[in-house]
């Protein structure tokens, strides 16, 4: 399930403009716009190595920029960026506080943020001695301080058990409810499509493609199991057009909508085509994502022996 | 380009950075251990030389009035500033360099500015918590080689002569100049460097070696001799080597009189500004990973 947009505005919050890294002759970031609006949850996603934390990185001002600009309309930021660093000796009340006192927030502010992630009773322990999900619920209470307009969390849920993931995820859509703004890089999918408003995805440091949830995915689609498979992609494609039609591992995915199932397999049943299986269903974003981002994926020469298997 | 860093806040800095540092225990025995070479070289060692009769490295064949002498609360301001040169600059370049590379190992400057911290005021913030402990350090070592001579004097039942406040006002001056000098050299080496190990390893063989190898070879090459009456050793050494004296063979490690107490002061000074500047300057260019 989407989440539903209630509190986003047109305003940008985040913008930038061609925004490109360079270290040496490798493009770290290629001429990235990127436009984040106020109130929205905004999923970046990204394989590794594709660019998301150095963008990231410039928008808080920690790596500069080769070219490009990028603008934040708001001095209250709180941001989490590959993963947490904190003073291992200290514990994690101490390490709150010391952040607290150069951004010139009260200690109780370190209070309402160790409840906020829950650490309120470990807050005397060492920070060496967290585990992994204990140190990143630190950095988001870090991020949380202060009560930002805007909060980055370059993926919080590294090192988060299942429990700790969906904990994070109410956090997300708390803090989007409360009208904050959350740009979010994370490699989990499933958790961007469900609590993200809009996406950017970048691949090779390049933005590929920035949209609605909804538009990112398309329409629904039916998905057509069928043999020969040259004969039934050239029924799909005078039905879907050209474009309409991909070929998945699964089969064929048409850009059709779940009632034209019937007028299809008549069609295909009329060019002597072998229907195995027709199913309406729902492009997952784990599924466009891998699209735009592994072509060899959206171009498989043809379906596996066992796809070839009738359907007894 | 963005707009989100805070104005500079230097107090606020100043005291996120206290915080951190007066609860780290490498702080501590970093002070522990200068506390520690005081009560060994200053007193302990002489007052063993003296009650036995015994000559060792660190009396050199001084009669036993001498070395009474040497332990007695007026030379306390001397005690306390003949260390500096060698050990207590090495050990405030340890620090310095702990303070600031151990931030970039353990990611708290990313951090810190990530957050929209400014960074000047974030380095200036450290450098003065930095500096607050390098005064701490004098100020509890001072106090401590003045009870250490009170105690020799009472033992050895002794009248007990406080060193003028003139004496105390320059040694305290002096000391804090040297050991600020190195803590700061640290503090850039370890940013330099983004870490400590690197940086305390560089910046120790530089003050304890390299130092001492240029000035033998000054000896033989003018330009090299000239070179070196610019070093901050040299000038350290120098410095103090102006008020405590040298003595001959008596003279602790480090001590010199190759340039006058006027310049060697102006050149700590000129190096204090210098690892600061370059401090700040590394940290507002460089990108953080």
């Amino acid at each position: 399930m989407d989440r539903q947009t209630t509190t986003t505005s047109q305003t940008p919050v985040v913008t930038t403009e061609a925004l490109t890294k360079k270290y040496g002759d490798r493009v770290a970031v290629d001429r990235v716009s990127m436009t984040v609006l106020r109130g929205e949850v905004y999923g970046f996603l990204g394989p590794n190595g594709a660019g998301k934390t150095t963008t990231l990185r410039m928008l808080l001002g920690l790596v500069r920029p080769t070219a490009g600009s990028a603008s934040i309309g708001t001095n209250r930021i709180g941001a989490l960026i590959e993963g947490p660093g904190f003073h291992p000796y200290l514990s994690g009340r101490d390490n709150l506080r010391t952040v607290a006192r150069f951004r010139g927030f009260a200690d109780a502010e370190v209070e309402r943020v160790l409840e906020r992630v829950d650490l309120a009773d470990r807050a005397t322990d060492k920070y060496k001695g967290y585990s992994l999900g204990m140190k990143q619920r630190l950095g988001v209470a870090a991020a949380l301080m202060g009560d930002p307009e805007l909060i980055v969390l370059d993926e919080p849920t590294n090192g988060l058990d299942p429990a700790g993931m969906a904990d994070m995820r109410a956090l997300v859509v708390d803090l989007a409810r409360g009208g904050q703004t959350v740009l979010l890089s994370s490699h989990l999918l499933a958790e961007v499509q469900e609590i993200c408003d809009r996406v950017g995805v970048i691949n090779n440091g390049r933005l590929l493609r920035q949209s609605t949830v909804a538009e990112m995915r398309g329409g629904s689609s039916l998905r057509v199991r069928a043999t020969p498979e040259p004969e039934a992609l050239a029924v799909a494609m005078r039905l879907a057009g050209d474009e309409g039609v991909r070929r998945t591992p699964a089969g064929l995915a048409l850009d059709l909508p779940a009632d034209a199932a019937p007028h299809l397999i008549r069609e295909l049943v009329a060019a002597g085509v072998d229907v195995l299986e027709i199913t309406p269903a729902e492009r997952s974003l784990e599924e466009v994502f891998f699209e735009m981002t592994s072509p060899q994926l959206s171009s498989v020469p043809e379906m596996s022996s066992a796809e070839k298997e009738p359907v007894s | 380009m963005s707009t989100m860093t805070a104005p500079v806040d230097i107090g606020r800095a100043t005291r996120a950075e206290m915080l951190r540092l007066r609860k780290w225990p490498a702080v501590w025995i970093t002070l522990g251990t200068w506390l520690a070479l005081s009560l060994m070289f200053g007193y302990l060692f002489n007052y063993l030389s003296y009650a036995t009769g015994d000559n060792s490295f660190s009396n050199e064949g001084a009669t036993k009035a001498t070395l009474l002498a040497e332990m007695m609360p007026a030379n306390a301001p001397n005690v306390f500033l003949q260390g500096m040169p060698m050990f207590g600059g090495a050990l405030m370049l340890v620090l310095g360099a702990i303070v600031a590379g151990n931030g970039y190992g353990w990611g708290t400057w990313k951090t810190v500015f990530s957050l929209g911290v400014h960074r000047s005021g974030a380095i200036l913030g450290s450098l003065a918590a930095l500096t607050v402990f390098v005064m701490a350090t004098l100020v509890t070592s001072f106090v401590f080689d003045l009870g250490l001579s009170m105690l020799v004097a009472t033992t050895e039942s002794q009248d007990i002569v406080m060193p003028s406040l003139d004496s105390v006002a320059e040694a305290a001056g002096a000391g804090f100049l040297v050991l600020e000098m190195w803590a700061l050299i640290g503090f850039a080496l370890g940013t330099i460097a983004r870490g400590p190990a690197l940086s305390v390893g560089l910046g120790l063989v530089w003050a304890l070696v390299v130092e001492n190898l240029l000035r033998g070879v000054g000896q033989l090459l003018d330009w090299v001799d000239t070179l070196t009456m610019v070093l901050p050793g040299t000038a350290g050494g120098s410095l103090i080597g102006s008020i405590v004296g040298l003595d001959g063979a008596d003279t602790a490690p480090g001590i010199l009189d190759t340039v006058s107490g006027p310049q060697a002061a102006i050149t700590v000074a000129c190096y204090i500004a210098l690892a600061a500047v370059v401090s700040i300057v590394v940290v507002r260019r460089r990108d953080v990973a």
